[in-house]
């Protein structure tokens, strides 16, 4: 099935989000679309499933113009999306989920799974999915859910298939097996719409490129171009991809874990004996997939988890059993990973939240008093500073984009002196400039002598910062890493090898060559 | 309302933690995607009115992003003004529609509607306006008063009555700027009236002290009441909603069972009534004898500059608005939660407790178990109405005792039953409640809203949402 997509225009009020887009997707092809976020991707794939109406532009499938009202009557064309969020019940059974929606019934009401099943097994077997029609969703890994999601679309005779960001959830092994899937789809004659903005997956993968800027196509692209050819045409300037930092001077070790164990409230161990150090001007980076204890090392650092034993000292003082407030007096900065949540108040201005958590404090209160004038004058600076991007101090935080979300929770935890700074997901979501400001930011925060944590699910990240990667697997260390090492033995690491294991299978794969 | 309490999810079934985020980045992203685009994406900045002419068409409360930010409650707690002011015409007009129907000149003419309907139509309109005329008169000035004291009498009433709602109400208000909602007021009213008649009429003291220390026991009554509501919620997670139902109820028999006792009786008499307060006990009248608006009123402004000043120049106020607004974001920068929701429970008791001070030693002077009236539930509606912001409770709290002074005005004169007072009170909320309704009706533009029809239906979950109302907290 060939799809077309010409001079589709979508407006919102004034704002063109896509602008005279015009895309051909080719059977047998991949077709990846890379843009920065709120390039217009998603609105566009928006409008190719039939939840926008474009304001101008066609959609032709085989030549024929169509329009579609809604997504089941893209789904009844062919097309199929497997959104970054899974549309799944968990509780569900796989072959339960695929009929959802579609059920096929013998008479009276009742439900006819045994087709459904069938229909499973005929496509696991055909691409080698390995999915089991019977298994409850919950209790599958991620990458597994992924392609339940596949099968969904494929199960409705999907000629076309729209992939959201499909890799942002998985592990590295997830990610290549799951690339290994969509070029068989596409020798199967599927073709795929490929939507990502890392650039080694769409290389990896992809027969055209379509880079889209500010709404607008701004390239077709051969997947031989290099990474930093497409970076820079995503962003529409020269970036530098790697980042020159000087070698780390580490200094005295003064960030110690020792036996650091973190229950959930069910009694498990969601952090399981963890024991490092991180010493002042370095970067140790937490590598691992989302989910495995983590979030829950960081909280515990910062006092937001109940049940903490171990110990976790900085500069002698043990942290444990102290509250945040103490705890973030102690010098310690903290940007959560989910900034939205944990780092703003959205409906907050930009300025009370720049001061979130030394409101209480000179020159922001006097006694119980506030000084509004001392709030403004800091964002005003802070503003200025970091380059946050907003109409003014006093818009509401919740209404700035990611990346300047992101800069104010930066610009907060980096205006004070800090004994030891702790990044969750540093630039999740962020655009590609801003990242590597925020980098630099990290970079010079260690160069000024403060131990640095990461945690972050981006290997690249990961490499790019870390001095020392610490691998995290469901809550347990898997080893200390240098900041050197290969992507391929973090990759096994993340899926649960220890060090040495991983070591020598790389080592036996590649010869040596590590 | 309170999902702030749940632990972060357990990391093994790590799908479902991983696939949640994955939907928050995923709601992020489309939230952003439209604004990120109003950038530059070559590190440049545009001209910025190119940036502020630009609509976003993603509105910056997003229901999903963030669902206790954006829960609809608190939506329509700090819902638009405008929305608040439509509510009220509409009310109004739908409580003329009632009131004409249910008249029974409009009954007698409309047997003959069909030979002439005007007559029908007119006595319609008459017995409407006339209701409302006198609802007017009844509240605001009456324009027949002989005197100056009669013609502003009307509105010294609707301040008296005012006054213990437009306390309470703050008191509902502050707390739901911290994120709870208290539908106690009722019973933190009464235990604060019980603590302020007993110093009341059991303590003989001189002028000036006695008072006081009837204000303050007011407060300490509610503040108590309510502050183990707080407590409650904050040490075990139990809901305030249900905790606060529960207390009214506790309030209301406690108080029934302490006029039962010799210490609330009048010498010598079963009754439950209390013995009148001392003369030193009760407020002072504030433009004399003629008028029955007392002292309280001041109280009750100055408590509304101080609940302005609590919420938007004191680090208090910034704890209980972020605690409120965001607790995992307040959590996470050091404010204790907890701490918030006791000092927000027990400062909005102190104010409703204010309102049983303004009973007791104000308008009533006794103590009875009927001495708070609805003003607790009537103060919900009050907080609502005024978006849970100081000055607009203070104007809903007028509202409303103008509605129920001019109220009995309107059925004295006209024969109009007061209750349409209460319908006309319901609807409002009914409006507030439903703020597409408004817009629909109005045709107001949806706030942030963009010209595709097609958002958010039968979406399948997919990242459309229908635009949600906006509108931060004022």
């Amino acid at each position: 099935m060939k799809l077309e997509l010409i001079g589709i225009t979508k407006r919102f009020g004034t704002f063109v989000a896509n602008d005279h887009i015009d895309l051909v997707v080719e059977p047998g092809q991949v077709h990846s679309l890379l843009g920065e976020n709120g390039a217009g991707k998603s609105t566009l794939m928006n409008v190719l499933y039939g939840l926008y109406d474009p304001t101008e532009g066609e959609i032709r499938v085989d030549d024929e113009r169509v329009s579609f009202k809604g997504p089941g009557e893209a789904m009844a064309a062919g097309i199929g999306m497997v959104h970054q969020h899974f549309m799944l019940v968990p509780v569900f059974t796989v072959a339960e989920n695929v009929a959802l929606g579609n059920e096929t019934t013998r008479g009276a009401g009742l439900l006819n799974l045994s087709r459904t099943r069938e229909r499973i097994r005929e496509i696991s077997d055909q691409y080698g999915f390995a999915v089991d029609p019977d298994a409850v969703v919950e209790d599958l890994p991620v990458g597994v859910q992924q392609r339940v999601e596949i099968i969904k679309a494929l199960v409705r005779d999907a000629e076309v298939l729209i992939l959201d960001e499909p890799t942002a959830v998985l592990t590295p092994k997830e990610t290549d097996e799951l690339l290994g899937i969509m070029g068989q789809l596409t020798k199967d004659g599927k073709s795929i719409v490929f939507i990502s903005h890392k650039l080694r997956e769409v290389k990896a993968v992809s027969h055209v490129i379509t880079v889209i800027r500010r709404g607008k196509v701004v390239a077709t692209a051969d997947p031989s171009a290099s990474t930093t050819e497409l970076a820079s045409l995503m962003v529409g300037r020269s970036v530098s991809l790697s980042l020159d930092k000087a070698p780390a001077v580490p200094g005295e070790v003064s960030f110690r874990v020792r036996d650091l164990v973190v229950q959930a409230a069910n009694g498990q161990r969601v952090v399981d004996g963890l024991s490092f150090d991180v010493a002042d001007g370095e970067i140790l980076a937490v590598a691992g997939v989302q989910g495995n204890g983590q979030t829950e090392l960081t909280e515990a650092i910062l006092g937001l988890q109940d049940h903490v034993s171990g110990s976790i000292t900085l500069g002698g003082t043990e942290l444990v059993g102290r509250s945040v407030k103490e705890i973030i007096s102690a010098g310690v900065g903290f940007v959560p990973e989910d900034r939205s949540v944990e780092g703003l108040v959205g409906t907050f201005s930009v300025a009370e939240n720049l001061v979130l958590n030394r409101y209480d404090a000179a020159p922001f209160a006097r006694g119980l008093s506030m000084s509004p004038a001392a709030v403004a004058q800091n964002a005003d600076e802070k503003i200025a500073e970091f380059d946050v991007r907003t109409q003014s101090a006093s818009s509401p935080a919740g209404t700035l984009s990611g990346g300047n979300q992101q800069k104010v929770v930066m610009a907060r935890e980096l205006s004070r002196p800090l004994k030891l700074f702790i990044a969750s997901q540093p630039t999740r979501g962020v655009d590609v400039g801003s990242i590597e400001f925020l980098h630099r930011r990290i970079i010079a925060e260690r160069d000024g002598g403060t131990p640095v944590v990461i945690v972050s699910t981006e290997l690249d990240e990961v490499l790019e910062l870390a001095d020392r990667i610490a691998v995290l697997y469901r809550g347990r260390l898997m080893g200390i890493m240098p900041g050197t090492v290969s992507r391929d033995v973090l990759g096994l690491m993340m899926a649960g090898m220890s060090a040495d294991e991983a070591l020598a299978q790389v080592h036996d794969v590649q010869g040596g060559n590590l | 309302m309170s999902p702030q309490d749940e632990n972060p999810p357990a990391p093994a079934s790590g799908n479902s933690a991983s696939s949640r985020r994955a939907a928050r980045e995923n709601s992020e992203q489309d939230e952003r995607r439209v604004q990120e685009a109003t950038e530059t994406a070559d590190g440049e900045l545009p001209p910025p009115a190119a940036e502020a002419t630009a609509p976003v068409p993603e509105p910056e409360t997003d229901p999903e992003s963030d669902p206790q930010e954006r829960s609809l409650l608190y939506r329509v707690m700090t819902g638009s003004a405008l929305v608040a002011f439509l509510s009220v015409v509409l009310s109004l007009i739908l409580g003329g529609i009632l009131i004409a129907v249910t008249d029974p000149e409009v009954a007698r003419a409309s047997s003959y509607f069909f030979t002439r309907p005007l007559d029908t139509l007119s006595a319609a309109w008459s017995a409407a306006s006339n209701a409302y005329v006198a609802l007017f008169q009844g509240s605001v000035i009456n324009v027949r008063g002989t005197s100056f004291t009669s013609v502003i009498y009307p509105l010294t009433q609707t301040l008296t009555v005012a006054t213990p709602l437009i306390c309470a109400g703050l008191g509902v208000a502050l707390a739901f700027r911290a994120g709870l909602f208290n539908i106690g007021a009722q019973g933190q009213i009464l235990i604060g009236a019980t603590f302020a008649a007993w110093v009341g009429f059991t303590l003989h003291l001189p002028a000036g002290v006695h008072l006081l220390l009837v204000v303050l026991a007011g407060m300490v009554g509610g503040a108590v009441w309510a502050g183990l509501v707080g407590v409650l919620k904050a040490r075990t997670g139990a809901h305030e909603v249900i905790l606060t139902i529960m207390f009214n109820y506790i309030a209301t028999n406690l108080v029934l069972y302490f006029l039962s006792t010799p210490a609330f009786q009048r010498p010598g008499s079963t009754n439950p009534i209390s013995p009148q307060l001392d003369s030193t006990a009760v407020y002072p009248l504030l433009l004399g004898s003629a008028f029955r608006l007392h002292w309280g009123f001041v109280v009750a402004v100055v408590a509304t500059v101080f609940v302005w000043w609590l919420l938007n120049r004191s680090t208090v106020g910034f704890e209980l608005r972020a605690v409120g607004a965001n607790a995992s974001a307040a959590r996470t920068a050091g404010i204790s939660v907890s701490r918030g929701y006791i000092l927000a429970m027990a400062i909005a008791g102190a104010l409703a407790g204010l309102a049983g001070v303004a009973q007791v030693s104000g308008t009533e002077q006794v103590l009875t178990s009927g001495v708070a009236a609805s003003f607790g539930f009537d103060a919900i509606t009050v907080a609502l109405l005024g978006r849970s912001s100081p000055w607009g409770t203070f104007a809903a709290g007028v509202l409303f005792g103008a509605f129920r002074a001019g109220g009995v005005t309107m059925q004295a004169s006209t024969g109009t039953s007061i209750d349409i007072v209460l319908v006309v009170q319901s609807l409002i909320v009914l409006f507030i409640a439903a703020p597409p309704l408004v817009r629909a009706l109005f045709r107001l533009p949806v706030p942030g809203a963009e010209s595709t029809g097609k958002r958010g239906k039968k979406n399948k979950g997919t990242p459309t949402r229908t635009p949600a109302s906006t509108g931060a907290a004022a």
